[in-house]
């Protein structure tokens, strides 16, 4: 498991892009042959970083599809950089990537 | 082993120990996760959970990028563009899901929110988002996504 990502410079502000894997369970479905409830399986946090340090957070809830997605633009990263992302579910397994900004 | 020796074991001990620690992020920046705000079963419920307030300004400087029809409510790729300057917080909602809160977005370098992901939508809904920028909150209300076949299980 690894987060992929991508990071490219728009203007003065980093447009990243990410594809985590993960089944994102909603803890609502119910198994079709035994009928009972799937438990709650997702992600709940997704954080990027530049050295370390935080740059944007993301708190997702269990109504992110299976294999979540993000995109988004932050200022501070300059291309040549390396910024990380990484995640963690709600059992506590985490997850991580890098990517250098175009 | 004399204690020199057993000293510079040690040092070796942690110098391995904080290069390990590099590659993988300190589990202490994933700050508490707000259970309460993903719980909330309205929309103003979840204002209040993250925000403290339900008082938020209808802003048309927020938009969104969303499907008219989305055929699969599992999979429905939302995008969300404030022209909201120093905007630190961001928070998307769909109206008729069980628990509204779908995502949030805290920026540690304020600036013009411009975010996108795939979520899941029960049924027909609308979205709507909370941009908070320099203290003040801000609201916004997609148009209605038609869902053909939900996304929540069942």
């Amino acid at each position: 498991m690894a987060i992929k990502c991508k990071a490219k410079m728009q203007g003065d502000a980093v447009e990243v892009k990410a594809l985590m894997k993960h089944e994102m369970e909603t803890g609502l479905r119910k198994d079709s042959k035994t009928g009972e409830i799937i438990p709650a399986h997702h992600i709940t946090e997704v954080v990027c970083s530049l050295n370390g340090n935080p740059i944007l957070q993301c708190n997702m809830g269990p109504a992110i599809s299976k294999n979540p997605y993000l995109a988004f633009t932050v200022s501070g990263p300059k291309a040549g950089d390396t910024i990380q992302i990484s995640s963690i579910d709600n059992k506590g397994e985490t997850d991580s990537g890098e990517a250098v900004v175009k | 082993m004399n204690r020199r020796e057993f000293n510079k074991s040690l040092v070796t001990i942690s110098g391995l120990g904080a290069g390990a620690s590099l590659g993988a992020l300190p589990l202490s920046v994933f700050a508490a996760w707000p259970q309460n705000a993903f719980d909330a079963e309205t929309t103003d419920a979840v204002a209040e959970a993250l925000y403290g307030t339900n008082g938020a300004e209808a802003s048309d400087a927020i938009t969104f990028k969303a499907p008219d029809i989305a055929e699969n409510g599992a999979v429905v790729p939302i995008s969300l563009k404030a022209d909201i300057a120093n905007a630190d917080s961001v928070a998307i909602m769909v109206a008729n899901n069980p628990s509204p809160l779908t995502v949030t977005f805290e920026i540690m370098n304020p600036g013009k929110p411009d975010v996108g992901t795939r979520i899941k939508m029960g049924k027909t809904s609308q979205l709507i988002a909370l941009v908070r920028a320099e203290g003040k909150l801000y609201t916004a209300t997609s148009s209605e996504v038609k869902v053909t076949i939900g996304g929540c299980g069942g």
